[in-house]
């Protein structure tokens, strides 16, 4: 009897061969997702042009931190990082005034504040500013962490207000429009946007 | 009679003949996710503080890292900048912004992004210098690269 003229090539070593390449990827493999806090830095004024703001002291929330990593809330609290998010959310959501005025027009009371409305304090989202000064000798962590509770502070705000007016939170807008980018999600967290603008200033470091 | 003591005894051996579609299936798995390491740290690796408000870096091709760390050599003190494969001084962080910038095409340099990835026990004084510098070259985007997590207290002592 004839053998087969086709015998079938042996497979056997495939498994070696890509086991090879396998462990080849394990090893060169690194799969960190780079991710971070996202910042705009101000733009620099020309030199020549002196534009100094007035701006109403009681419409700053001041956080000082030093290089011992202490934290100073408008000058006279002395706070742990982690009570940092509720002052600030009180202090944005406070609403003690009138807004910015637009096109001439004189500014409105902010009608979707939930704060205290204590004239003591910032009188609009749209004015309310957040200063944070830190000392060169700060750690690096620290100073992430609080802008951390800063973004947080701002982010429970406008997952608030857009509860209220979408029935849904501003995370889930964010991520609907990553899937699906339509015009009407865009217009909804502008607008959320415009309603608790992000106004944070950071002065010169102490020295 | 004998016909029927012909059965087999014992475990038939266990089939082999996938094991070569399993490990392509992991094989491929590993070749998509995988990206090659483009810079060698010449500092320590850089321990990142951890965030929960965290946002993905979009678009890779457009993000600039900078790593901020301590010297391998402990017994050199300070806050080391490296960029790509070489430690550099703080002034030097516009030259580098400008060689990326040249690398790509000029409708999309306005969406360029700076990683900073810095160790959480660098000083901040170091970090507010690069972003002066940044600044000044109008490199507007800047992202401080963290590990996402809920537990915050380990940024800090």
């Amino acid at each position: 009897m004839a053998r087969r003229e086709n015998s079938e090539i042996n497979a056997g070593s495939m498994a070696d061969i890509a086991f090879l390449l396998l462990i080849f990827f394990l090893v060169t493999t690194t799969m960190d997702v780079d991710s971070g806090i996202a910042r705009k830095l101000p733009e620099k004024s020309p030199p020549d042009q002196k534009n100094d703001v007035i701006v109403k002291q009681k419409n700053v929330f001041d956080i000082v931190v030093n290089r011992n990593n202490q934290i100073l809330v408008e000058g006279t609290d002395y706070v742990k990082v982690t009570e940092i998010k509720g002052l600030a959310m009180k202090f944005i959501d406070n609403g003690g005034g009138v807004g910015n005025s637009i096109d001439g027009k004189p500014g409105e009371p902010c009608d979707y504040c939930s704060g205290a409305k204590d004239p003591a304090s910032s009188d609009h989202p749209s004015k309310a500013i957040i200063s944070l000064q830190s000392d060169r000798g700060t750690t690096y962590g620290m100073y992430v962490t609080i802008q951390n509770e800063i973004e947080a502070a701002y982010n429970q705000l406008r997952n608030n207000l857009s509860n209220k007016l979408y029935g849904r939170s501003y995370d889930q807008l964010l991520s609907d429009y990553d899937n699906d980018p339509t015009e009407s999600l865009k217009v909804k967290i502008d607008n959320l946007k415009d309603k608790y603008p992000q106004i944070i200033t950071e002065p010169e470091p102490i020295k | 009679m004998s016909k029927f003591k012909k059965k087999k005894k014992g475990l038939p051996a266990i089939s082999t003949a996938s094991l070569p579609d399993i490990v392509f299936m992991l094989l491929f798995f590993f070749m998509v996710s995988t990206t090659m390491r483009e810079t060698d740290l010449l500092i320590k690796k850089p321990f990142l503080p951890t965030a929960s408000e965290v946002k993905k870096l979009e678009q890779k091709s457009l993000v600039s890292t900078i790593y901020v760390g301590k010297s391998k050599d402990s017994r050199i003190s300070g806050d080391k900048i490296q960029v790509n494969d070489k430690i550099i001084d703080v002034k030097d962080v516009p030259s580098f912004i400008y060689s990326e910038r040249a690398l790509r095409k000029e409708e999309e340099v306005k969406f360029m992004t700076t990683s900073i990835k810095a160790d959480k026990e660098a000083n901040v004084g170091t970090i507010l210098d690069i972003k002066e510098q940044l600044r000044d070259i109008n490199a507007l985007k800047v992202s401080f690269s963290t590990s996402r997590g809920n537990d915050l207290k380990g940024n800090y002592k």
